[in-house]
């Protein structure tokens, strides 16, 4: 779990230009983070690379937050 | 991606152009971009709003070539008028055009296209997908005194059915009709069109497919090759089309798919 906070965190942070503190696993990438939809496709993109897994579009949908990747991705790679 | 390599050379040295249509890293578009770039062509890249202009700004930034990002919304004349009115004030003439630009609605790309097909969905998938690719030819070719070349990007799933494909394979069969009238009326003129269909790969158009991602592993698995379509063949076969390596091809669509384009029965072998 934690070794996935630290990859999806690096992601975020790189992805989005934000700063490390502000990537909590409460953090919403629209709303916190300054993520567009174009963002939110791309990190899921990112973390389906990362990972080598399938995040298909219903799931996407529902991963608002920091938080709610680690727990969709701790979940896949198990 | 970001091992990927594009030989340098000067085929396309004293080549202009604009590339429409990239999104980001992950671009079919900014593969051929950066490949044109490695063999010295000048290029210009058009953005359709602020939220692409941010993704594309530091990918031009990072090309040896002078940044040089104008916007176009292929929707809109005015906009069109003015995109190309920037090209022709800097430069006078172009030699090449790619346009890397669809849309269809998230709805209409899943399920069933009978079902899920609207009237305005249809529209707007063939005014995005397919005329962008006519009206952006026309003014490109009012740039072309000399000749030139332009292409578009396109998919298999113009030629036979593929799931989620729906409205925008029927744009896409649109898109590759409209290219080979547009080589028929600017042939004369020296000015070449040709469609590259290149094969599933991860950008953001795949994003928006439901089951793209399913889409790429069958290609992988059904190819002649057993992979992926690599970015080092699309902007190569691009490279091929738009330098003076294509003089003769218009009119044609060319298959980069690792050959799954022409596989009727997978090799079952390995199946049984």
């Amino acid at each position: 779990m934690s070794d996935v906070l630290e990859r999806v965190t690096k992601i975020v942070i790189e992805h989005l230009d934000v700063d490390a503190e502000k990537v909590t696993e409460k953090a919403s990438f629209i709303d916190d983070l300054g993520a567009d939809s174009l963002d939110n496709v791309e990190l899921v993109m990112a973390f389906e690379e990362e990972f080598d897994i399938e995040i298909p579009d219903d799931a996407a949908e529902h991963i608002q937050t920091v938080g709610d990747a680690v727990k969709f991705i701790s979940e896949k790679v198990g | 991606m970001s091992d990927t390599v594009f030989p340098a050379g000067e085929l396309m040295k004293g080549k202009r152009g604009l590339v429409m249509g990239v999104a980001n890293k992950n671009s079919i578009a900014w593969g051929i971009a950066q490949q044109l770039a490695a063999q010295g062509a000048e290029i210009a890249f058009s953005y359709q709003d602020e939220a692409l202009e941010r993704r594309v700004k530091p990918l031009v930034e990072s090309l040896p070539c002078e940044p040089f990002m104008v916007q176009a919304d292929v929707t809109n004349d005015e906009s069109m008028d003015a995109c190309f009115k920037a090209l022709e004030d800097k430069w006078g003439t172009i030699d090449f055009l790619v346009h890397a630009i669809a849309f269809a609605g998230k709805d209409e790309l899943v399920g069933s296209f009978t079902e899920n097909t609207t009237r305005e969905g249809w529209r707007r998938a063939m005014e995005i997908s397919a005329f962008s690719f006519v009206d952006a030819g026309k003014r490109a070719s009012h740039l072309m005194p000399n000749g030139g070349s332009m292409i578009t990007l396109t998919y298999l799933g113009s030629e036979r059915v593929v799931p989620s494909y729906n409205v925008m394979g029927v744009a896409k069969a649109a898109l590759e009709a409209s290219t080979r009238y547009m080589a028929r009326d600017l042939g004369p003129q020296d000015i070449r069109v040709n469609a590259l269909s290149a094969g599933p790969m991860r950008t953001l158009a795949m994003a928006g497919i439901s089951g793209g991602k399913s889409l790429m592993k069958t290609g992988r698995e059904w190819s002649m090759m057993k992979q992926d379509t690599k970015m080092e063949g699309v902007a190569g076969a691009a490279l091929y089309l738009l330098s003076d390596l294509g003089f003769s091809c218009t009119g044609e669509t060319l298959h980069v798919d690792a050959g799954f384009h022409a596989v009727a029965v997978p090799s079952m072998d390995e199946n049984e």
